[in-house]
């Protein structure tokens, strides 16, 4: 009864804590061998560029946490092409390894999957 | 006779606190309004700010509970990082309980649809 799983996140790390929950969610799915994938889209694509430190304004560091993503079977971490563009960042601003996908082929992503969860 | 009409199995996540923003309304009208054309809901999960709902006044939750046994159940580590989980701010409006992610997991595995309200 499997079912693929994408989370899109679409947040800076500085707009809150919700990003470290919708996370632990993503491992749980993981954690019943489902199918999952993430996706940085808009201001999200801050949550794992370098040098961020949303603990200077009180929040927690969710980078560490992306990082422990390649311990779990996550299937792909997609980054939108375009986001990162229109931010002035390319893939090597990233902390974590992020197959770019340009914005004509969302909609065909979050289309495939069964379900969709923004965070 | 020829059944043209397919009933449906729906998991729900709210992710928004009950003033916070329309959702709340939104998820409680399509609620009824899928139950109304025999559809099932399979359990409504509480995440992030989504579980102030379970502490506030507004009979509407439980009311829908008491009319249609909806299993309400609210995430305890998203509480417990609200200080919500312990001592008397754990007191629960009528209808909800305390649960997991593994229960989010598990009625979106059972479920035709996962709608996630408060974005």
């Amino acid at each position: 009864m499997g079912k693929k799983f994408l989370f899109i996140l679409r947040r800076s790390p500085q707009q809150g804590a919700r990003v470290r929950e919708t996370l632990d969610m993503l491992l749980t799915v993981a954690a019943f061998d489902q199918p999952v994938m993430l996706l940085f889209l808009d201001d999200g694509v801050y949550q794992i560029k370098r040098g961020q430190s949303p603990e200077s304004v009180g929040l927690p560091a969710v980078a560490p946490t992306f990082e422990a993503l390649a311990l779990y079977d996550v299937e792909a971490v997609l980054v939108e092409r375009e986001s990162l563009a229109e931010r002035g960042l390319t893939e090597s601003d990233l902390v974590i390894p992020a197959e770019a996908i340009a914005r004509a082929e969302i909609a065909a992503l979050v289309a495939d999957q069964d379900v969709v969860v923004t965070g | 006779m020829e059944r043209f009409f397919s009933s449906m199995k729906y998991a729900i996540q709210i992710n928004s606190a009950p003033v916070q923003s329309q959702s709340v309304h939104s998820a409680q009208q399509f609620i009824k309004a899928a139950l109304a054309e025999g559809h099932e809901i399979i359990r409504v999960f509480f995440y992030h700010d989504g579980i102030y709902n379970g502490f506030a006044v507004d009979a509407a939750w439980p009311a829908l509970a008491r009319q249609h046994g909806l299993d309400l159940v609210l995430c305890v580590s998203a509480a417990e990082r609200r200080g919500m989980a312990a001592g008397a701010s754990a007191e629960l409006a009528e209808g909800f309980r305390f649960g997991g992610l593994a229960q989010w997991v598990d009625a979106a595995l059972k479920a035709d649809r996962t709608l996630v309200f408060g974005g």
